[in-house]
């Protein structure tokens, strides 16, 4: 009994260990692949390559006082920070880096994830609402229309892979692509042969559910100030920061899981959690590469891309992909 | 229906495009000096505040005509001299002469507008734009400079 709980303690610390480490070194990616694509340096006084930057960011946050604005809902306003950080902690938990490293494997993993994902929407609404702000709460109206809209075609999507694989379990997903790129669901088979668009509809929905540029409207700063936190400072502020690099590391998993094998080597070979941390690190390369290209896009076209163009290309996927699983 | 699905491959294309710039981008090197480590070399042409020019031997070249004290438009050049006898061979003989000597060359660079006008009507060439601009002070007496002692300083 005590061994169990010994374990579970463990699984809790090294996923909020893994969360807390990725958030504060992936700002730190972020701000230096910035640079890059800007052709400045990006932080590079603190220590070598500026890799104590997160360090010395996170102390500056810890130290400076917690301001709440006269006339905000106290309980609300200290919620909805926690609200940000805790879902994506929770979801690392069922999450299988290799065949042995998972805390908790469960039969509806794909379902758990979602469930909390969807959790994250709630902070926004909360942060805006409560602050007693004018922008926060134009920020939490649009951030809700957004994770409302791309909620549904992210999940029609994942539908369609529970459909062909027969099972909501992440493990069981990852070992039904096992055996090289051939077997990944981003390629496309005989019974869905959409599947690289389902994959680029559930990247751009990752896009939109963790509010990254290009879809940051939530916290729109050319217009909004700095929306949704507007008015959090110090370890608020710190931890809807924390949690929205902890959801991209639940994105990147999520769709390495889903879509390009989880911790299976293209080739077959060495199946481990290199290729698993491989995969999600190129991932969030990525999402950092697409948050420094593109400009952001405008509430209507974001709501337009959704419902126009993602919902029913992926429910005709869906369908497609229905159909076909029946002739094969 | 057409026009629907050219509109979404355009759209593609066109932020396939915008990628494949920043991925070139992030592999170019970075253009930042960061400026206290590194400078970049100053342009030839670069007209900071002026500068005494020497001769063979290391004494300022101005004869003190005062042209550059007259041409200043903000008045912020003030000289100083004083007369000194030398003796020079003329045809055989020994002869003295007088000549002035310069004592003090003061320029007041808070009034200055680095319009150039001293250095354009400086007759001898003595007087240039130096290269010099990490000025920065928060007491005014550090821009009044007394350029003959720069130039000591920058012999010695």
């Amino acid at each position: 009994m005590s061994l169990t709980i010994l374990n579970v303690i463990i699984a809790v610390v090294i996923a909020i260990g893994f969360a807390a480490l990725n958030a504060a070194y992936l700002v730190w990616a972020e701000r230096r692949g910035a640079g890059r694509i800007q052709r400045r340096p990006g932080p590079n006084v603190n220590g070598p390559l500026g890799l104590l930057q997160p360090l010395a960011d996170g102390i500056k946050l810890m130290t400076k006082q917690l301001v709440i604005p006269g006339g905000a809902d106290k309980a609300l306003f200290m919620v909805a920070p926690v609200l940000a950080m805790a879902p994506a902690i929770i979801s690392f938990v069922t999450i299988p880096f290799s065949e042995s490293i998972v805390a908790h494997s469960m039969n509806i993993g794909v379902l758990m994830i979602f469930a909390f994902a969807s959790l994250s929407g709630f902070s926004i609404l909360l942060a805006g609402w409560s602050s007693r702000n004018k922008y926060g709460m134009m920020a939490s109206v649009r951030a809700v229309s957004q994770n409302i809209s791309y909620e549904v075609p992210m999940l029609i999507t994942v539908i369609t892979i529970v459909m062909m694989t027969g099972t909501m379990d992440l493990k069981e997903l990852v070992a039904a692509q096992s055996g090289g790129i051939w077997n990944w669901n981003l390629i496309p088979s005989l019974s869905s042969p959409l599947m690289p668009v389902a994959f680029l509809i559930f990247f751009i929905c990752s896009l939109a559910e963790t509010n990254r540029a290009p879809f940051d409207l939530g916290e729109a700063e050319s217009e909004l100030v700095a929306g949704f936190h507007t008015e959090y400072g110090s370890m608020g502020f710190g931890l809807f920061f924390m949690g929205e690099y902890a959801n991209i590391v639940i994105g990147a998993s999520l769709i390495t899981i889903l879509f390009l094998g989880g911790w299976g080597c293209p080739l077959g070979l060495f199946p481990g959690v290199w290729w698993f941390l491989l995969k999600i690190y190129m991932l969030i390369f990525s999402f950092i590469w697409i948050r420094w290209t593109f400009p952001r896009t405008t509430i209507y076209g974001l709501l337009n891309l959704s419902w126009k163009i993602l919902i029913p290309i992926s429910l005709f996927n869906l369908l497609l992909t229905a159909g076909l699983l029946k002739v094969f | 229906m057409g026009a629907y699905f050219t509109e979404i491959f355009r759209g593609l294309q066109s932020l396939a495009i915008g990628l494949g710039i920043t991925f070139k981008e992030f592999f170019q090197p970075v253009v930042t000096v960061s400026y206290p480590y590194e400078t970049i070399k100053m342009s030839e042409r670069y007209r900071g505040h002026i500068e005494l020019i020497e001769d063979e031997e290391g004494k300022a070249k101005c004869v003190v005509c005062g042209m550059c004290e007259r041409a200043c438009p903000s008045g912020c050049i003030s000289l100083a001299s004083e007369s000194v006898e030398y003796e020079v061979e003329v045809k055989g003989e020994m002869k003295t002469k007088k000549k002035k000597v310069l004592t003090k060359y003061d320029l007041n660079f808070t009034t200055c507008s680095l319009c150039g006008q001293c250095v354009e009507n400086c007759n001898f060439g003595a007087i240039t734009f130096s290269k010099d601009y990490n000025l920065a002070s928060s007491r005014k007496e550090d821009f009044h400079f007394d350029l003959l002692n720069r130039l000591k300083e920058r012999n010695s």
